[in-house]
């Protein structure tokens, strides 16, 4: 047993990769990759624990998730709770005493952004409901820029012989950014007001950002999937109060929501949701660009 | 409110003018006392204006320092009891259709407690989880199972979080990380009841009082290598047994997982038991339908392999998922056994102490497939292998078993949200020789408080 462990351990320290110069980084979801790129470019390795298909609540502490959080040097991931049911196990299971809570290797997106509908009351009965407010909070620019300014700060202090690079990089993209933004408001302006169905309190920042009037929801609490009663009285209230598009994300089953517009005559609308979740929605720009496309064509 | 006043105003100018002549002075003394009053409403709202401008700057200021550190601001602020540990409650309870009495796994050595064969309506065990970290260098967590007249300490451990470099250790009564089930409570069970390979080895599952230490590998292939060192009192060990400096029993496993493609993951595990037992008592049924009560001594080696295999389109198991798990052990027993003479009372044993020797194994594998969202079905296969059992000269006082339990299960959940669950199961249970049995289970698990995730 001892020389196995010993051979092992040889063996182990053979084929581990030799001393990289780039941060390792891993993050909850594909926006942060995403965003770290655009301020760490090459100086570092980053992956996504999770891909633009999968939903950030319900993912598993897999095994290969935990061999990647036991290497990681920075952890990024949303917070307030949107991945309560995997994160603390990753964080507790890997070993890896840089990515705890409360460390500076673990970041926390959250803390940087403005969230929006914290809940008055905390109960199971009102479905899945996250104390500290809504956490899919990136689909609102500016928490991005907000997390921007944040993260460059954390990975100049992570990586102090960079400093002076995080800080560049984030200065051009303080400066893209908000450009993009200008261009993107001006193009929705025409959707400011606009009646929408969504699958999940998922899009709350986007509607809040545009201007959007959030009708419906397919679920009937907030995680829970749709039923068939629910959505047969959302489509009673659609009747009275029309909606222009029924939206979900790339992730989400398109069943219920094309069901629901197929009879309501209107529009479903596939959104890439994060990073990946469409062929556009290549880098931050791309998804903004990607989304908004989709919502122009489908009210135009 | 202006339309209002001037409505009323212009009413008492109108009913006052044709219809008698008021004096002069009235009419001067009205229209003085309607500007004064119009006067200080218009003061009243330029006031109100005023503070509303000043509420909406300072939401401006607000916003823009937003930029800094905004939700530890805004986060109202924490109480006292905002530390005390998070707490879940597991309620399950089931309705049992089964032939009655007790129903052991013919051949094998009882595990720890009787095999309840309870029926009708039960309300099994009620789980008390809570769990908290102790400060920033470890976690603590305690588990009780409560029934009627009894709580029992399922797991009371300490976990660190800050060894670093893959390690963690854990301390206290913890569930052993050998195979794969043993760390999963029933309420996390894919069936109602629990494998025969579990019932035969460990009763329910092993618990460990004693040191647990893990370390992942820094490498792209999740490999993880445990050893435990433990007091050893639980079953296959014994309390005799235990009763010693040092350790009773340990236990060393190693798993290794990944990801094969984007839809598909895995873990495959090897794990060893080692218990010295001294004393263990145990009611093995004799040549007379007695039930004899036996004690052994010596030693137990159990050499566990388990793997699983998960399956979810794009990852993503909400719509439709699969898991298979299969287990097979293999354990090894020799030392002594006693027979007490209960001649008297119409047993067969004389009190004579000779070697025990047994070598058994056995399995299960299970397959459990989410079709749709809520809903899930899965088939499970239990076999044991009752292999060579070898009393020395007490043989002659018991029969020789040439039999293999086993058993099929079918069971379809219900899963309203991820805290609830109803499940209906059945099985053909063929464990207990010459009684094969047809069993019903409808089941609920309901979790309340603050439940985290499981492990894969």
């Amino acid at each position: 047993m001892k020389h196995l462990i010993a051979m092992s351990l040889i063996l182990l320290g053979l084929t581990a990769p030799a001393a990289r110069a780039a941060l390792n980084v891993l993050t909850c979801e594909p926006e942060w990759a995403a965003l770290t790129q655009e301020l760490a470019g090459d100086l570092a390795d980053v992956s996504s624990a999770t891909t633009a298909q999968q939903d950030p609540h319900h993912i598993e502490a897999r095994p290969s998730l935990l061999a990647r959080a036991r290497r990681a040097d920075l952890l990024i991931c949303t917070g307030a709770e949107l991945e309560t049911g995997w994160l603390p196990l990753l964080q507790r299971e890997a070993g890896n005493a840089r990515i705890q809570p409360g460390q500076p290797s673990y970041f926390e997106a959250a803390r940087f952004a403005r969230l929006i509908e914290r809940p008055t009351a905390l109960d199971r009965a009102q479905g899945d409901v996250h104390a500290s407010g809504n956490p899919h909070l990136h689909l609102d620019p500016h928490n991005i820029a907000r997390v921007a300014d944040g993260l460059a700060k954390r990975l100049s202090e992570l990586d102090p012989a960079h400093a002076a690079r995080y800080a560049d990089r984030n200065a051009d993209f303080q400066r893209r950014w908000p450009a993009a933004m200008a261009r993107w408001e001006t193009q929705a302006a025409g959707l400011r007001g606009a009646s929408v169905v969504t699958h999940h309190r998922n899009l709350s920042y986007l509607a809040d950002w545009l201007g959007l009037k959030v009708v419906g929801e397919l679920e009937p609490k907030p995680g829970m999937e749709p039923t068939a009663s629910h959505l047969a009285e959302l489509l009673e209230t659609l009747k009275a109060t029309p909606a222009r598009m029924v939206l979900r994300a790339a992730y989400e089953s398109p069943k219920a929501s094309e069901w629901l517009a197929g009879r309501a005559s209107i529009p479903a609308v596939e959104l890439p949701y994060t990073v990946g979740g469409s062929p556009g929605a290549k880098d931050l720009f791309g998804l903004f660009d990607d989304t908004l496309n989709r919502l122009l064509q489908a009210a135009p | 409110m202006f339309n209002r006043i001037f409505a009323v105003a212009s009413l008492a100018l109108a009913a006052s003018g044709p219809l008698y002549a008021a004096p002069q002075e009235d009419v001067d003394a009205l229209r003085a006392d309607f500007d004064a009053k119009l006067k200080s409403l218009q003061a009243d709202y330029e006031a109100r204006l005023k503070a509303l401008e000043n509420r909406v700057q300072t939401n401006e200021a607000n916003a823009n320092n937003a930029r800094q550190e905004v939700a530890a601001s805004a986060s109202p602020p924490a109480a006292a009891n905002a530390l005390n540990p998070e707490i879940s409650l597991i309620l399950q309870g089931a309705y049992i259709d089964r032939a009655g009495g007790e129903r052991p796994i013919t051949g094998f050595m009882p595990a720890g407690e009787h095999a309840h064969g309870e029926r009708g309506f039960t309300l099994d065990h009620t789980e008390v989880v809570a769990s908290a970290n102790v400060d920033p260098y470890s976690r603590a967590l305690v588990n009780l199972a409560l029934a009627d007249e009894e709580v029992e300490v399922e797991e009371a451990w300490f976990q660190s979080l800050r060894l670093g470099h893959g390690l963690t250790v854990k301390g206290g009564r913890f569930r052993s990380g050998i195979g794969y089930q043993n760390e999963r409570h029933p309420h996390a069970w894919d069936f109602a009841d629990n494998s025969l390979m579990y019932s035969a080895l460990f009763g329910e599952a092993l618990k460990q009082d004693g040191l647990q230490l893990r370390w992942l590998a820094p490498t792209e292939l999740f490999l993880e290598l445990g050893a435990e060192v433990a007091k050893g009192q639980f079953f296959p060990g014994s309390d005799a047994g235990a009763d010693k400096n040092g350790a009773g029993a340990w236990a060393a496993f190693a798993h290794v997982g990944g990801d094969v493609g984007v839809a598909h993951s895995w873990r495959a595990g090897l794990s060893y038991l080692r218990a010295s037992p001294r004393e263990r008592e145990a009611f093995l049924n004799d040549i007379n339908e007695f039930e004899a009560l036996t004690a052994f001594s010596g030693r137990s080696r159990t050499w566990l392999a388990d793997f699983v295999w998960k399956w979810a389109p794009d990852s993503n198991p909400r719509q439709r998922n699969v898991i298979f798990a299969a287990e097979y052990f293999g354990r090894d027993e020799d030392g002594d056994l006693l027979c007490q003479d209960d001649s008297a009372a119409g047993g067969a044993c004389l009190g004579l102490t000779d070697r025990y020797d047994s070598a058994q194994s056995g399995g299960y594998a299970q397959a459990i497939y989410q079709f749709m969202p809520r809903w899930r079905t899965g088939l499970r296969y239990d076999r044991l292998d009752g292999g060579s059992v070898d009393f020395g000269t007490n043989g002659a006082f018991f029969d020789a078993v040439d039999f293999d339990p086993s058993r099929w299960s079918l069971m379809t959940d219900y899963s309203p949200s991820e805290f609830s669950r109803f499940r209906l199961q059945l099985a053909r249970d063929k464990s207990l020789q010459g009684d094969p049995d047809n069993q019903l289970i409808l089941q609920y698990i309901l979790s309340i408080g603050a439940h985290g995730g499981h492990k894969f």
